[in-house]
């Protein structure tokens, strides 16, 4: 039973200028009573996330489309925990994964097998859990006995494989996405594809921003039009598709 | 490090007229054990803003951040620290039991780090000037703490001031005394474990006050 329940959520950066990112200035300011320097204060802030309410429940499958800079990775960000929202709540049930960045945090100098786990640790599998996987992460990603070399050995595309095999591992209720997954070559694109399908039957409930009109349409099931961090359009996947890119 | 122990040895101990039997152990427990403290504190000014891209994309607790670059320099520390016996042999000086004591000093020193590395960890996510003004006192804290000059150098009244109001001395010496086959003092005893005490409540506040705010500064 996953849920995410977010009432008019806010998110502000601030934009912090140089002297506004200074410890010594700012000491300067409380010293002289704020006088001095004070034209030197740079907060200026974005409101990436204007008053958004959410609801989503078991089997929910949303798309959300906008602009660049509408706030769809902020409200992916946000949905991931990464950001505490500045205003409003934001509740979430249920184990989130993220298919954001897949190569983060990636040593190129250990090898395969030790990037597997530093990899699946960041995503919150304990050692146990890594080891069960183990081969069939190997297995998936093609790489046989190279998986004991460094990983600067490796060309990008087993990069990604190796990076994609460890990420697709974990089977998150929540799960959030920025673009569809798809790496290596053709042989390995059919099998990724079977392995997306698998971790989407799994999770019960999807996020994913995307620009691509097939891909809203084939996979989700609602979508959100974000426009300036506000809610444009909530509704079906076809109705804010076909309001979207028209 | 072994090297500059070597060099610095041979001229220090020139230079104080100790006999280098005495002073080259000292010398290289202070610059080992002083390096892994200096380390560990500038890197974690370091400690959110190096791991700025997991910090924005996956919300793992900040402190694990923390902990890996501790860890990671206890592990070098542990590879440095067999400088130590190396000397000892050299000087045919025994190992006492007592070097056993140097763990539990080992602990708190590590312990009072950490909340130091996460304190300075948060203020320099938002203010980045930090890292140069810590690198600066670090370099004070290198000459007012005896590492290359032995305690017994100092003229015994006004030297104690010297000595007893700096805490990174106290911290250094339950670590560093039962190496060199000593007792440390109540009084280093007390005042590592009060900065203990009185360091993870302000980091605790501090961390409880603003760890959300972390990622909205990297």
């Amino acid at each position: 039973m996953a849920s995410v329940n977010f009432t008019n959520v806010c998110v502000d950066y601030p934009i912090y200028n140089s002297s506004a990112r200074s410890l010594k200035k700012r000491l300067m300011q409380v010293a002289t009573g704020g006088q001095l320097g004070s034209d030197a204060q740079g907060h200026v802030i974005v409101r990436a996330i204007d008053h958004l309410t959410l609801k989503l429940g078991d089997g929910d499958r949303l798309g959300l489309v906008g602009h660049n800079g509408s706030g769809k990775s902020t409200l992916l960000r946000v949905l991931a925990g990464v950001y505490a929202p500045s205003a409003g709540t934001a509740a979430i049930r249920g184990e989130i994964g993220s298919l954001i960045g897949i190569s983060l945090s990636i040593d190129v100098e250990a090898t395969g097998r030790e990037n597997i786990y530093l990899r699946g640790s960041l995503l919150g599998m304990t050692n146990g859990e890594i080891t069960r996987h183990l081969e069939d992460i190997i297995d998936f990603s093609g790489l046989g006995e190279f998986i004991d070399m460094p990983l600067r050995t490796y060309s990008t595309g087993i990069h990604l494989r190796l990076a994609f095999a460890v990420s697709t591992t974990v089977r998150p209720q929540i799960l959030l996405m920025d673009e569809w997954l798809s790496v290596g070559d053709e042989h390995f694109r059919q099998k990724a594809e079977s392995r997306m399908a698998e971790l989407l039957r799994a999770t019960s409930i999807l996020v994913i921003a995307s620009h691509s009109k097939k891909l809203v349409l084939d996979t989700c099931n609602r979508a959100l039009w974000l426009e300036h961090g506000r809610v444009r359009l909530d509704g079906s996947a076809e109705d804010v598709c076909a309001a979207y890119f028209g | 490090m072994g090297v500059m122990i070597g060099t610095m040895g041979a001229v220090f101990g020139q230079l104080f007229r100790s006999s280098l039997d005495d002073y080259l152990p000292f010398l290289a427990a202070g610059i080992i054990l002083w390096g892994f403290i200096s380390t560990v504190i500038s890197e974690g000014c370091l400690g959110f803003i190096s791991a700025e891209a997991v910090i924005k994309q996956l919300p793992i607790p900040l402190f694990v951040h923390i902990l890996r670059l501790v860890w990671r320099n206890v592990l070098i520390l542990g590879h440095n620290i067999v400088i130590l016996p190396i000397v000892f042999v050299f000087f045919g000086r025994p190992l006492s039991i007592l070097a056993l004591a140097a763990l539990p000093g080992a602990t708190v020193l590590i312990a009072n780090l950490c909340w130091i590395a996460l304190i300075l960890a948060i203020i320099s996510a938002r203010y980045r000037d930090l890292p140069q003004v810590v690198a600066s006192v670090l370099q004070v804290f290198f000459y007012l703490t005896p590492i290359v000059w032995m305690p017994s150098a100092l003229p015994s009244d006004s030297g104690r001031y010297i000595l007893e109001l700096n805490p990174a001395y106290h911290l250094l010496e339950i670590v560093r005394a039962p190496l060199l086959g000593q007792v440390p003092t109540m009084l280093n005893w007390g005042v590592s474990i009060a900065l203990l005490v009185v360091g993870w409540t302000g980091a605790a506040l501090l961390f409880g006050r603003y760890k959300t705010r972390v990622a909205y500064w990297l």
